[in-house]
């Protein structure tokens, strides 16, 4: 990206009012998920015994839960790993669907039929129901194991958008001329390709973690991922679903915390779109896990 | 795509063996049935257990090709193979698929045909009141995970409730249990108990599809031959009905494959909220107890439905687009 282009894309996002509060609620949650907790003074995994089920108050900001548990901390400790497995899957499904998606778009040929057909197969193989029979065996490893298969099966639509785009860069003048001159294709694609491909997978990643961040609590809704004592948004919500009404902070903050969690990132990416592409900001929105 | 049907008719067959392959093999390394005999108290002795196991052809000493051999022998046979509890998977399939399809039908259906409209509404009133309400709209349902809206659906039902002294919204179940009286009184408590899930899969449908139809429809309203349509004396949304709607409806067709399996994917939720039996609770219990053949059912068939909605997908852009059928 030019320096020209770089400024008036930012200056468009500085005046996007989407980008602004998805830039602010963003940090707000981080500062809840990491600054929280020391100052509350709780553990995630204490309990008090003199506080079961009781409402938010001064002891307990947001109230405990049947146990007397601290729900804004354990709210902000599923914060936290929400926020980490959604940026690390987004990342490595980001990578690794430009890799295969510009592999496959700039040498055509077999290397294109072979890849087109793996990435078909696993959008094709059902990604959230295989993910809810694989993730009780990885309980023992943890986040990052769930970071990891979240991101497996969920690069493969931005790999196809990448490969068509690739496809098209790869016919533009300065990559032919680059490609008679005799440059070698992996420079070509480093210097030529990947940089054009920038702001899209910059976009693209960020409604990534959405998608990741859905896949991660919906796992532990059904159980499937944090175990106890450790906790997810999923897991408090699930913890919660059957009294919304009679004991509403236990359900309440930790899905809306989620919900603003998600709202922020759908609200940069789509800042994000349309600064970058002004002429067709045509809202692509993706859909559920 | 220069691709005849009969190409992409063998391609979707081929992925849908090799996948089968994949489902059963990664449900067969994740899920422990050894582990469900023997957690009974009091615990059976090992050669029960494998024999057991045996007879079900789960038995995990044996190499996972050879079962999956045999398994896939006997499924084309039309024999799905039996449930860790003795069931014959295909009957009880049948059973949960009945269910769930009374589940997403009408939501699925409603949400689709309203999203499509609020779209096609919000893109030739952009800009204004409408549009800017959709967006929001469209913004906060899908920042909501399926699960989520299906709990708040509740708490409201509750909440409904709790003011009027009375259930008028239930919000458990496929029908009350042990509910007497005639077909009418039957009929009336299945639709009571199926308009929340209902709202709660058709508000997915609507938020998705109309920002679709939205860029769609938007592309579409600068095109020349509608400008043309409107110089030659049309309103413009007499010339968007009869020369536009049918082109921007051609996008939607690609997204079809994938919107069906989100939504399968979200009745999964919506049944374990609203509590039916359908074939994603049957799917959660099934990765509980190391179930691997009903799991594999449950699997194959989503990817049959993906494969199936975009076999269906393709044969309405030949449909709407002239220029694709004429290869």
């Amino acid at each position: 990206m030019s320096p020209a282009r770089g400024k008036d894309v930012r200056r468009r996002l500085v005046r996007s009012p989407g980008a602004v509060a998805g830039t602010a609620l963003l940090l707000g949650l981080f500062l809840f998920a990491y600054a929280g907790p020391p100052l509350a003074g709780w553990g995630y995994a204490d309990i008090d015994y003199r506080a079961l089920h009781s409402p938010p108050g001064a002891r307990h900001w947001l109230g405990t839960n049947r146990i007397g548990q601290d729900v804004f901390v354990q709210s902000a400790r599923g914060l936290q790993k929400s926020l980490l497995v959604g940026t690390l899957a987004a990342a490595v499904s980001t990578v690794l669907a430009a890799a295969v998606g510009v592999c496959a778009g700039y040498f055509g040929g077999w290397t294109d039929r072979v890849l087109t057909f793996c990435v078909d197969l696993l959008l094709v193989v059902p990604a959230f129901l295989v993910l809810a029979a694989v993730a009780p065996r990885l309980r023992a490893a943890g986040w990052l194991a769930y970071a990891g298969l979240i991101a497996a099966f969920g690069w493969m639509i931005t790999a196809r958008a990448v490969r068509a785009l690739t496809r098209s860069l790869r016919e533009r003048q300065f990559v032919v001329v680059a490609r008679y001159m005799g440059v070698a294709p992996l420079v070509v694609i480093r210097r030529h390709i990947l940089p054009h491909l920038a702001s899209f997978l910059v976009t693209d990643a960020t409604v990534t973690v959405a998608g990741a961040v859905i896949s991660e609590t919906g796992l532990a809704y059904f159980g499937f991922g944090a175990q106890p004592p450790d906790v997810s948004l999923g897991t408090l919500i699930a913890d919660a679903s059957d009294v919304p009404t009679t004991y509403p902070w236990m359900f309440y903050v930790p899905a809306g915390l989620l919900v603003l969690l998600i709202l922020a990132f759908h609200l940069i990416g789509d800042a994000l779109r349309r600064a970058l592409d002004p002429v067709t900001a045509a809202a692509a929105v993706r859909g559920a896990p | 795509m220069p691709t005849s049907p009969a190409i992409r008719l063998t391609r979707a067959l081929l992925l849908l063996l090799v996948s089968t392959f994949l489902c059963y093999l990664i449900s067969s390394a994740a899920l422990d049935p050894r582990a469900w005999f023997e957690e009974r108290t009091p615990r059976p002795p090992a050669a029960v257990v494998d024999r057991r196991l045996a007879e079900l052809g789960l038995d995990d000493r044996q190499p996972v090709t050879e079962r999956f051999a045999r398994w896939s022998w006997r499924a084309l046979h039309g024999d799905l193979g039996r449930t860790l509890d003795g069931t014959p998977v295909g009957e009880e399939f049948a059973r949960r698929a009945g269910v769930t399809a009374r589940l997403l039908l009408v939501g699925t259906v409603a949400g689709t045909v309203l999203g499509v409209l609020a779209g096609v509404w919000a893109a030739v009133r952009r800009g204004r009141l409408p549009d800017r309400a959709l967006t929001v709209f469209s913004f906060a349902v899908l920042a909501v995970p399926p699960f989520v809206l299906g709990l708040l659906l509740q708490a409201g039902a509750l909440t409904v409730n709790d003011a009027a002294g009375r259930t008028v919204i239930r919000y458990t179940g496929e029908r009350t249990p042990g509910l007497q009286g005639g077909p009418v009184t039957q009929l009336r408590d299945a639709l009571v108990h199926l308009a929340l899930p209902t709202v709660s899969v058709a508000l997915g449908a609507i938020a998705l599809y109309s920002r679709y139809q939205r860029a769609a429809t938007l592309d579409v309203l600068g095109a020349e031959h509608l400008r043309t349509a409107q110089a030659k004396g049309l309103t413009p949304g007499r010339a968007l009905l009869r020369h536009g709607l049918r082109i921007s409806l051609i996008p939607l067709t690609t997204v079809f494959s994938f919107g069906f399996l989100a939504l399968f994917t979200g009745a999964v939720f919506t049944e374990q909220v609203f509590g039916w039996h359908g074939l994603g609770s049957w799917f959660v219990d099934a990765v509980h107890t190391g179930d691997v053949h009903a799991a594999v059912a449950v699997e194959v068939f989503a990817a049959a439905l993906v494969l199936l909605a975009g076999l269906l997908g393709d044969a309405l852009h030949r449909a709407l687009d002239p220029r694709v059928r004429r290869r």
